[in-house]
């Protein structure tokens, strides 16, 4: 009889496990809270760096796990973790020879940062708003009437002790990158700035596309980070920020403002992590035994990490982590159960 | 003769010199509050700056100009500072900023 696994969370990471386990002869069993799998890249327009479809990586993914008939339970949560097994908040049991945990992360609440007025002024919006907007085929201002100087703010909620978020958010430089040569292609006539206070382009391709946004699309790279915004009587946004490099104070009046919001760490992390024992990092994500060999790793045997649980990632980092993953586990239960 | 004026000064270099820069008074100061070697420059005090918005007054230089040992002018310049606080409330990294203007004067008084 097959071993079997529990993965929590059905995203990009649970399903890429699940799939690896699976090929390897182990029986996964995928929760996910929502009611269908696909987590946050699910709806998510084009990825970085390369433009992919996000629909053509992560539809694959989930009809796979559909052929390869690898059990869900959908719309439950789980309540506590232990190496034997998961409990759901229904109180009913799942037993497991190891369970991995890929609970993703959540999206920094913009509406935190009051002075941005996301949520008061229509035409603030948070990157995930746009590309939504992208993926259903219509950018707009609230009033139907195309942009046309656009704002694009990075590290809201990243890199900000006001707000608790001290880390870095990784995903968002390159993806205000995509977002402005996106804009810039819907509307090549639009003004687009980006504000940043560094712009981290750690992949590859990454910085070729920040250059790109500069040389090609003529994308104005503002260093300096907008202060506050406050809407003007025509509905625009009126921004102020320092431009540090001429070292004055700058302001102007765009017409769309779109705050790149930050990962944050799962509020349920905290008891979840309590009742398996596990220590949380200082920035609220489960802590690996550390970033090399144990990456993927839990302070106790039989829980295993998968994707952006442990720290930001992007897409393509959580598929590789997840592969990884369910090699731990298979070394860990052939180890168990003396198979070698 | 030696009078002569043929109006050539020599001009001073501008360069930041931390092999002749007396960074004691600025290494006293990040002593007293280490938050302020968090700073990342991103411009946010000087953006909600009022005296910023109406003067030269730029606090972000000003506080890197004393951490690098370059002292001159910045007692009088940070006498533009109102202490409002408003760069207190917008600093990402927490930096109690209206603490730090009254520490460089309280340091630099006697320079």
């Amino acid at each position: 009889m097959a071993h079997r696994v529990v993965i929590v969370g059905g995203g990009a990471a649970g399903m890429q496990t699940a799939l690896e386990l699976k090929s390897r002869g182990i029986e996964p069993v995928i929760v996910e809270r929502n009611i269908e799998l696909g987590g946050k890249a699910k709806g998510w327009h084009k990825l970085f760096p390369s433009f992919v479809s996000a629909a053509d990586v992560m539809q694959p993914l989930a009809l796979k796990v559909k052929s390869e008939r690898i059990r869900c339970f959908y719309g439950q949560e789980v309540s506590e973790i232990a190496p034997d097994g998961v409990m759901l908040r229904s109180k009913e049991r799942i037993p497991a020879d190891a369970v991995v945990v890929a609970t993703g992360f959540t999206l920094f609440d913009a509406h935190r940062k009051q002075e941005y007025g996301y949520g008061l002024y229509d035409n603030v919006i948070t990157s995930v708003d746009l590309e939504r907007m992208m993926n259903s085929g219509c950018v707009s201002l609230a009033d139907g009437t195309e942009p046309k100087r656009i704002a694009i703010l990075h590290c809201v909620g990243s890199r900000d002790e006001k707000v608790g978020q001290k880390h870095c958010s990784k995903v968002c430089c390159i993806t205000g990158v995509k977002q402005a040569i996106e804009l810039k292609q819907l509307f090549p006539t639009a003004d687009v700035f980006n504000f940043y206070m560094d712009m981290r382009m750690f992949g590859p391709g990454y910085e070729e596309l920040y250059r790109e946004a500069q040389e090609r699309y003529n994308v104005h790279f503002v260093r300096g980070r907008i202060s506050e915004a406050a809407e003007t009587i025509n509905k625009r946004i009126q921004i102020k920020a320092e431009d540090t490099l001429t070292g004055r104070p700058l302001r102007m009046t765009v017409d769309m403002l779109v705050l790149l919001v930050g990962m944050s760490a799962n509020y349920e992390n905290p008891a979840l992590a309590a009742t398996a024992g596990l220590d949380l990092a200082p920035n609220g994500y489960f802590k690996a035994v550390d970033t090399f060999l144990g990456a993927v790793r839990s302070q106790r045997e039989g829980i295993f990490f998968a994707g952006a649980v442990t720290a930001p990632k992007s897409l393509a980092d959580t598929l590789a982590e997840a592969s990884l993953t369910a090699s731990a586990v298979d070394d860990y239960l052939k180890r168990k159960f003396n198979l070698r | 003769m030696r009078n002569l004026n043929f109006g050539y000064g020599i001009s001073r270099p501008r360069a930041v010199d931390l092999d002749t820069n007396d960074l004691r008074k600025g290494l006293d100061i990040i002593a007293e509050m280490p938050e302020l070697q968090a700073c990342i420059g991103c411009g946010s005090c000087t953006a909600s700056c009022t005296a910023g918005n109406i003067t030269d007054f730029n606090f972000r230089k000003l506080h890197t100009a004393v951490r690098r040992g370059e002292y001159k002018g910045v007692y009088e310049a940070l006498g533009k500072c109102m202490l409002c606080g408003k760069c207190r409330l917008v600093c990402p990294r927490g930096i109690n900023t209206r603490a730090v203007v009254m520490l460089i004067k309280r340091k630099l008084g006697d320079f």
